[in-house]
């Protein structure tokens, strides 16, 4: 095992192009934001889906793609709930074409060479501006802009707190309901960027000791590292220097992430959109969308659920009852 | 079956038929109606019933859902997802089929700690215990070969952790690795094979748990006082009395299984198990789903491999041989005062084991995690044995209705005579 589980990792390392910190342990921890899909009586709120799409649409999109989601989901219900005339309009003009060969004539190009496209339908894919996962990386300095349809489901929050309040935190979470630390995450991401890492400065055991911008008098004095490798036994800790085309998010395992700030300045809202405008919003609403796109049927879930549980309430009461009048004869 | 005769009457023509030519009815009713249970069982009991659905549903919900999945390591994914979304209330299915699993193993847990702490193992329940870890051992399998399915990372990496235990064979660990995995690591072809068994299985477990209770019938039910049936005052027939409590108890257990159906799904699984199987990529922490942590951490107790997957072996296979390893005179530990803080103990290694295997395993948490593996094997090997030689044991009642019913039970409780009186009266 540890010799596959070796090429693995080393195989990780040649792929990215850089020593990986995938330790998860990384980074600060994450706050838990209030959602309204968030707990029993959550449901996906409409104006903010529709929000987040728009953020989707202008920033995310330019990378990602949603492969998992249908131009038609967005008309459903329990999603964003656009006119579905708009949203046949969105699908056609969506930039990133449907593949449409072979043709009649069995070609998969036409005489220049370009891919036989058409234009989307409502029942195509929302799709990204990459043909695939290597035009992607050659566009983008090697690094492979994720498809976002599941991201939302396939991150989570880690629990940073001590082991003997571990359990509580974890019966907390399954009694309240608390399953959006995918979009807790996503929010943190968009708003951990920095200018530069952290600085550090060396003391005399050779440990790396954070000190604040404030305290920065000379930048030679300090060094600025993405993340720390702790040296085991005595030896002298690793400062992880930021790498060429990367950049310092605190959120992100290690520190680095290739992808720019995508929410360098608020994508503009219309005045009817429910909410203003701002770096700190616009990760909220997309973090709600890309929570929907990852779960759409979350609505109808909870909606149901809630109606099942109190149906299971009940019973459990009656049962309760008969079971104690069968075995009053006996005890 | 049992000792136990039926008292079925056939009543109509075609029932009369029957009872001539098939008597499934006469069997079914002596089984399962006027089957004699101890009276004074608690809900601890009501998790063989508990445990009956479990595996009903899953064997529904499985069904249906390979109706919909694509055992390819192209389209397994894929297909899960559409499940998901497209597929009318796919999302409903999978979510029971997957929270299921977790379901079953919780009440398979407290199943086997219930038959720990009162001595269920012991004479004359020997093949009865045996027979329920094999079916534990049916279930893991069953667990881990439908969790590859669903061909995300974790599914893809867990595969490889698991399928390579074999590879630390002497000499011939190799090709068995290979052999399992129909090449030279995990790929479509493995995942093909792993559907097929993991369709193959429950079937198998269908088949054990039907053993399983042929055995339960032949020696009755233990009970919390661990003595056995002496009279007809001790056992209440199992309709309407032991029946009605398993229902009250499963309406409460799928209230809970409701919870995390439709509020909780992902909470019990891993996130890193919605991006799809991905061979070069190694997540950053493997872990396997939580029923499997405390073994998971007694493999990577060990500094040798081969030593960690035959001890991790040695922890379940250990179970089986528990009614010749407890040498106390007693059954229920209820009248064990020295091996009641023991057992207590034993719990909480399950539980830290369960812990420090979702950690990585590297400073404390592996000391602590050889010293937890050190007492899950001394507790069998040491304390089983000679706990059970030099404790003396609480004072017994005489009988199982004195213990529910207080030592003057006799004495002409009107409501108390009817009751007893019900098996009869049919």
């Amino acid at each position: 095992m540890t010799t596959f589980l070796k090429a693995g990792i080393a195989a990780v390392v040649l792929a990215a192009g850089a020593p990986v910190a995938l330790a998860a342990g990384d980074g600060p921890e994450i706050k838990k934001s209030s959602w309204n899909f968030g707990g029993i009586f959550g449901h996906f709120d409409e104006a903010q889906l529709q929000r987040g799409f728009l953020v989707y649409k202008e920033v995310c999109a330019s990378c990602h793609g949603l492969k998992r989601v249908n131009f038609r989901n967005l008309v459903q219900k329990g999603g964003p709930m656009f006119p579905e005339e708009s949203v046949k309009e969105l699908a056609a003009s969506w930039p990133n074409k449907v593949f449409d060969g072979p043709n009649d004539n069995g070609d998969i190009a036409d005489r220049k060479g370009n891919i036989i496209k058409r234009p989307a339908k409502l029942s195509d894919p929302i799709l990204g501006p990459y043909d695939n996962d290597q035009q992607a990386r050659a566009a983008q300095n090697g690094a492979l802009p994720p498809d976002l349809s599941l991201i939302a489901r396939s991150r989570n929050v880690e629990y940073k707190g001590t082991v003997a309040y571990h359990p509580l935190s974890m019966a907390r979470d399954i009694a309240t309901g608390y399953q959006e630390g995918g979009a807790d995450y996503i929010k943190a991401l968009m708003t951990g960027y920095a200018d530069q890492p952290p600085a550090y400065a060396r003391n005399k055991a050779g440990q790396l000791v954070e000190v604040a911008d404030k305290d920065v008098k000379d930048e030679k004095a300090v060094e600025r590292c993405a993340s720390i490798s702790r040296g085991d036994a005595g030896a002298p800790d690793v400062c992880n220097k930021l790498q060429d085309g990367q950049y310092y998010n605190k959120y992100f395992p290690g520190g680095q992430i290739a992808m720019p700030s995508p929410l360098a300045s608020p994508v503009a809202y219309q005045p009817n959109s429910g909410a203003t405008s701002s770096i700190e919003q616009n990760a909220q609403d997309v973090a709600a969308f890309l929570s929907w796109t990852a779960d759409p049927t979350l609505s109808e879930r909870k909606s149901l659920g809630l109606g099942v549980l109190l149906y299971m309430l009940v019973t459990c009461v009656l049962l309760y009852i008969a079971k104690k009048r069968t075995w009053r004869a006996a005890h | 079956m049992s000792g136990h005769e039926s008292t079925y009457v056939a009543k109509s023509r075609f029932a009369k038929f029957m009872d001539d030519r098939l008597p499934i009815a006469r069997m079914m009713h002596g089984q399962f109606v006027d089957f004699p249970t101890p009276r004074n069982l608690n809900y601890m009991w009501t998790f063989g019933g508990i445990l009956m659905f479990c595996l009903v549903t899953q064997l529904v919900t499985g069904i249906v859902l390979a109706m919909h999945y694509v055992p390819s390591a192209k389209d397994a994914f894929d297909s899960v997802e559409a499940i998901r979304r497209d597929v009318n209330y796919g999302w409903l299915i999978r979510n029971i089929h997957a929270v299921g699993a977790s379901m079953f193993f919780l009440a398979v847990y407290l199943h086997i700690f219930r038959g720990l702490y009162y001595g269920s193992y012991k004479a004359p329940r020997e093949v009865l215990w045996i027979l329920g870890v094999f079916i534990y051992l049916a279930m893991m399998a069953t667990a881990f070969l439908g969790y590859t399915l669903v061909w995300g990372q974790m599914s893809f990496w867990g595969a490889t952790v698991i399928t390579n235990f074999f590879s630390a064979i002497p000499v011939v660990g190799t090709k068995v690795t290979e052999w399992l995995w129909g090449g030279y690591a995990v790929t479509g072809v493995t995942l093909n094979r792993f559907f097929a068994l993991h369709y193959l299985l429950p079937f198998v477990i269908t088949g054990l748990v039907v053993l399983h209770i042929w055995a339960l019938h032949v020696a009755g039910q233990n009970n919390p006082t661990g003595l056995d049936v002496k009279s007809k005052m001790d056992t209440l027939p199992m309709t309407p009395y032991a029946v009605m409590k398993d229902i009250f108890a499963l309406a409460v257990f799928v209230t809970l299984f409701v919870w995390f159906v439709f509020f909780v799904p992902d909470y019990l699984g891993h996130a890193d198990n919605y991006n799809e199987a991905n061979a070069l990529v190694t997540p950053p922490h493997i872990v396997p789903e939580w029923y499997f942590l405390p073994f998971y951490a007694i493999l990577r107790a060990v500094p040798s491999k081969l030593g960690g997957v035959l001890l991790m072996f040695a922890a379940v296979a250990i179970l089986a041989f528990v009614s010749w390893l407890d040498t106390s005179r007693v059954r229920s530990t209820k009248y064990r005062p020295i091996y009641r803080w023991f057992f207590w103990l034993f719990t909480f290694t399950c539980l830290a084991l369960g812990y420090l295997g979702s950690k990585p395993a590297e400073g404390w948490y592996v000391v602590w995690s050889q010293i937890f593996t050190a007492y899950y094997f001394l507790h069998f090997l040491v304390v089983m044995p000679v706990v059970g030689l030099i404790e003396t044991p609480k004072k017994l009642p005489r009988s199982i209705a004195e213990s529910v019913l207080g030592a003057n039970y006799g004495g002409g409780a009107g409501a108390m005579a009817g009751a007893t009186a019900a098996p009869e009266k049919r």
